[in-house]
């Protein structure tokens, strides 16, 4: 097979949504069945184009670059159409088209205040054409257009359908991102014409970058540093996101969790390392102290939480501290981890905001001390939580702890350049870490799940789950429990692609 | 004939072809006069149709000179059609057809003099179109005076309204006040160069100038005071920080499309103007002028954004984000001497930058002007709820204020991009610091065009009157073409790139290989 065969796939994963959304658009607002049925479609349509490319990828290329596009877009600027999917994207790119379709189908009966469905599904149709282009550009300044595709969409999301600060929280998630994808626009032309400005091609500048001197090279490193931290978030530009996840709709903080907080880790590992390796060298030790400091300040800060959804998003800045940690090692062990745990932080923390939302839709709140006894009044709802729970504190044989466990094991040894020192030290305190998740997340469950309802609610009748509920969430469930069992499904496929791609120049 | 033999006048060479543009645009003008003149009152609105219809007229001559190519000069150098005059005649036109059609109903409607109206908002664009060729300082001066003269009037013409007379006013006597300053300096500039012609004076400025049949180098203190003037004179023009304070008085008190005339097609003049003084005319003094417009931009910028957030008038925050496009539009200007790569992604970024600017800028007008044509209010808090009972305009409004914001992919993304782009090839300490200045800037910008974005999605009605808003035709047609071009030009930038693309004209030509 060659590289580029069947490459129009790409295109139509990243484009089927986009025409899916005009479609929507273009039908009257008063059709709300049918719109939910095209916005479905679309949703399936694009995740069927997903099974094409699972089953058209070659494992044996997992390095490779396939479906391979390269196209003229804007010559002048030097800027081209260049898509293709590695072992890196794939994972990704397919759980951003599976978490779309559960959204959609959990959007069936579920479309928050004020309604809309028009909007919201075209929004989220739009959202998914950023994301997956995301994941499959090339090209830095298609990257970029398709990053910033995202924060419209999201922006809206939040500030229409959300909760009560639903404004502040959408203005702060769109500025800081904005301030971000500023800088790192800046460190993506000096690249360019540091490497004497022939092409904003991924491949062309890593295999040309080794020119530019490392002073420069770290300051373009902190460019784009700032893009992608702010988007992961890191601790301490973590700030927007318990604000923005607690005010969006549940299926807003779905996506946020499950793809768009993935959007800032995956440029560290596409296009940050690769192609300044030698920065990324300098910058390590100081993003693995950040990590840290966030997956204890995230968690510290998770025990002081009294609302379930802010709890969970908390949790977040807490888990993604492990992924940078693995991908500050510079090792593949790091960031097989790193990637295996982006994918598994998305399954898990997606399922938890799913279930925050059907808490918040039964009981009207998601105050930890007013809730209680959800066993008793919703019991599968219930176990559902204590599974994700489980899975979130990286229980073995589920698949968090296959993020978890081997991120903090990696930066025992992380590449060579590194103080190894800082870095076991770093391990103890992410290992404390892990405990501290354990606290907060059993204790969450413990004071929801268990005991008997509160007074408020005992006389109330609480529905345990509906069937888009179970439709959407079944697939999540699965593939934590697949992937926790069966984690070499995954690592196949990223371990070639990281140890050619992100990691070339550190071959040897 | 005899007198002018004594003179030693030769009857110039007039090339008509490159004439053309400005000769049609001219007859259109009488022809609206003579219009005026005969027309009874209730078919007074044929008189908007014929502006409109003469700017697309004029346009036609601009697309048979591109076809053509040649560069052409006339008048000894003082009148030059080349792509860049082209490009821009092009511009001026399409942004004068586009005000026109947000004039129609809003002239029509307020009884004011249509024939008079249009007479005047041509007569300006013709001196747009002098501006994009003048290649001399006196062409240059008659330019800007036709441009300026019509717009003084334009501003205040709501006569009855004691805010469009003092928009009016001020813009006036500002007007006046920059032009003198700017002859001061072109006085001073001549008087050591012995030339108007800008040829002339960069060959002189760079080599000293023979006169008397003796070298004399141009006495460097004269020649800073003469550029420093010049600038200072067209930085009031585009409304650059400290020279702008004429600007959001007048933005607010002018009629809605002559401030939309203002902020889109003057503003674009006066780039022009700068554009043709710093490459033609002083590429040499890049010691003077580059320092000036990086202080220039970095302030218009923060100022500009900083006032905007506090603004509660949609007309006067669209006045203040006008300020600071132009000090993004500006930024390209202060690295025009880093070499010659730099000079041409620096006049690539402007040129695209401009074209973008009208688009999206106009476009936001046009939904202003549609909006306040039943709410007649130019409160933002007006817009509450918009998105409840005019979809259709609040995402065109939506569109218009992410492209300002510089939101990919809609069309302000690349313009922002190529001002950057401009920044960070020119390379160096300080182009990397206004690019970041830019960058935050760029932020803090987001923040008051979401603050409408807020206010039309997420609000609730303002009045609870949701009567679904009728947007007239012509309006409608302006809001199909700008909004059409924002969201084209944003997810295939190489369509305007083509055009500011200008490094292969003579302009560079000056700043070395």
């Amino acid at each position: 097979m060659h590289l580029t065969d069947n490459n129009w796939l790409l295109s139509a994963a990243v484009f089927v949504p986009l025409l899916g959304a005009l479609v929507v658009m273009a039908v009257p607002k008063a059709y709300e069945r049918e719109i939910k049925v095209v916005a479905l479609l679309t949703a399936l349509a694009t995740a069927g184009i997903g099974v094409a490319l699972l089953s058209l990828f070659d494992y044996g290329n997992a390095q490779k670059l396939q479906f391979f596009t390269d196209r003229s877009w804007i010559p002048v600027i030097h800027a081209r159409y260049i898509m293709g999917l590695d072992g890196l994207g794939l994972p990704l790119l397919i759980l951003s088209m599976v978490i779309v379709v559960l959204v959609i189908v959990y959007s069936w009966d579920h479309i928050p205040e004020p309604g809309n469905p028009k909007a919201f599904l075209a929004l989220i149709l739009i959202l998914e054409v950023g994301m997956n282009g995301t994941f499959v550009a090339q090209d830095l300044i298609l990257f970029f257009v398709f990053f910033e595709v995202v924060l419209l969409p999201m922006y809206f999301m939040i500030g229409v359908w959300g909760g009560e600060q639903r404004q502040y929280a959408a203005i702060k998630f769109f500025l800081y991102t904005l301030f971000g994808s500023a800088l790192m626009l800046l460190g993506f032309l000096a690249l360019f014409f540091k490497t004497g400005a022939e092409s904003f091609s991924i491949e062309y500048l890593a295999a040309h970058s080794s020119s530019i001197v490392h002073s420069t090279q770290l300051w373009i490193f902190g460019g784009l540093f700032m893009g992608f931290a702010i988007k992961v978030p890191m601790f301490p530009f973590h700030t927007w996101l318990p604000d923005a996840h607690t005010q969006a709709p549940t299926q807003g903080s779905v996506i946020l969790a499950a793809i768009l907080l993935k959007l800032g880790t995956f440029g560290f590992v596409r296009i940050a390392i690769p192609v300044l390796p030698g920065a990324a060298t300098t910058w390590a030790p100081w993003i693995a102290l950040l990590a840290v400091i966030g997956i204890i300040y995230g968690a510290l800060a998770c025990l002081a939480q009294t609302d379930m959804k802010r709890l969970i998003a908390f949790s977040s800045v807490a888990h993604m501290g492990f992924v940078m940690l693995g991908i500050s090692t510079l090792t593949s062990f790091g960031i097989n981890a790193a990637m295996f745990g982006m994918v598994a932080h998305g399954l898990i923390t997606g399922m938890l905001f799913f279930i925050a939302g059907s808490v918040k839709e039964r009981y009207h709140t998601l105050e930890i001390r007013r809730l209680g006894g959800l066993l008793k009044q919703a019991p599968h709802l219930g176990w559902i939580l204590g599974f994700c729970a489980m899975a979130s504190l990286g229980l073995p044989g589920l698949a968090g702890f296959w993020g978890e466990f081997p991120a903090i094991l990696s930066s025992y040894q992380p590449a060579k350049g590194l103080p190894v020192e800082t870095f076991r030290t770093f391990m103890v305190v992410a290992a404390i870490g892990t405990v501290l998740a354990a606290s907060y997340l059993l204790w969450l469950f413990q004071r929801t799940a268990f005991g008997e309802p509160s007074e408020e609610f005992s006389h109330h009748h609480i529905s345990d789950m509906h069937a888009p509920e179970w439709i959407a969430w079944t697939p999540l469930l699965a593939a934590i429990v697949v992937l926790g069992l069966l984690p070499n499904l995954l690592f196949k496929v990223l371990d070639p692609a990281i140890v050619h791609t992100t990691l070339s120049a550190f071959k040897g | 004939m005899f007198l002018f033999a004594v003179a030693g006048w030769v009857r110039p060479v007039v090339d008509y072809h490159a004439l053309a543009p400005e000769i049609v645009l001219t007859a259109v003008i009488v022809g609206l006069l003579l219009a005026d003149l005969f027309l009874p009152e209730r078919t007074k609105w044929a008189t908007s149709t014929i502006a409109g219809l003469g700017l697309l007229g004029a346009a036609l001559p601009v697309l048979t000179l591109a076809v053509d190519g040649t560069e052409r000069a006339m008048f000894g150098g003082a009148y030059v059609v080349d792509d860049f005059a082209l490009v821009l005649k092009a511009l001026f036109l399409i942004a004068g057809y586009v005000v026109v059609l947000l004039s129609a109903n809003y002239v029509e409607e307020g009884d004011y003099y249509q024939g008079e109206y249009y007479f005047l908002l041509l007569s300006s664009v013709l001196g747009m179109m002098v501006m994009a060729s003048a290649r001399d300082f006196i062409s240059m001066f008659v330019a800007l005076e036709a441009l300026s003269i019509p717009a003084y009037m334009l501003a205040a013409w709501r006569k009855r309204d004691t805010r469009s007379n003092e928009a009016g006013m001020k813009y006036f006597l500002l007007g006046v006040f920059a032009s003198a300053v700017m002859l001061y300096g072109m006085s001073l500039i001549y008087g050591v160069t012995g030339s108007t012609l800008f040829t002339a004076v960069a060959a002189s400025l760079h080599k000293g100038s023979l006169l008397n049949g003796t070298l004399h180098t141009a006495n460097p203190a004269i020649v800073t005071l003469g550029i420093v003037f010049v600038v200072v004179g067209f930085a009031f023009k585009v409304s650059a920080v400290p020279f702008h304070s004429w600007a959001p008085d007048t933005y607010e008190g002018a009629p809605t499309p002559v401030t939309a005339f203002l902020s889109v097609a003057s503003k674009a003049a006066g780039f022009v103007a700068l554009l043709t003084l710093v490459f033609i005319a002083f590429p040499f003094s890049k010691d003077v002028w580059e320092p000036l417009f990086w202080v220039l931009a970095a302030m218009t910028m923060t100022l500009g954004n900083v006032v905007a957030l506090r603004q509660t008038n949609i007309v006067r925050m669209l006045a203040y984000s006008s300020i600071a496009q132009g000090g993004f539009i500006l930024m390209p200007l202060a690295v025009i001497g880093h070499g010659r790569t730099a000079a041409g992604d620096a006049l690539t970024a402007v040129v695209t930058y401009l074209i973008v600017y009208a688009a999206m800028n106009l476009g936001a007008f046009a939904v202003v002007l549609a909006v306040t044509r039943k709410t007649r209010s130019g409160e933002i808090a007006s817009f509450g709820g918009l998105f409840a009972y005019a979809p259709g305009l609040t995402l065109a409004m939506t569109v218009f204020l992410f492209s300002l914001a510089g939101i990919p992919p809609l069309g302000g993304w690349i313009a922002k991009f190529t001002v950057f782009r401009a920044l960070i090839s020119a390379g160096g300490g300080w182009a990397a610091a206004l690019a970041v200045i830019g960058g935050v800037n760029s932020v803090i910008a987001l923040y008051y065009y979401a603050n409408v974005a807020r206010a039309m999605w997420m609000d609730p009605v303002a009045d609870d009157d949701t009567t679904p808003i009728r947007v007239p035709a012509s309006l409608g047609l302006a809001l199909v073409l700008t909004g059409g071009a924002t969201v084209l030009i944003g997810v295939l930038p190489g369509l305007v790139l083509r055009f500011g693309n200008l490094t292969t004209s003579t302009f560079t030509a000056a700043f070395g290989s």
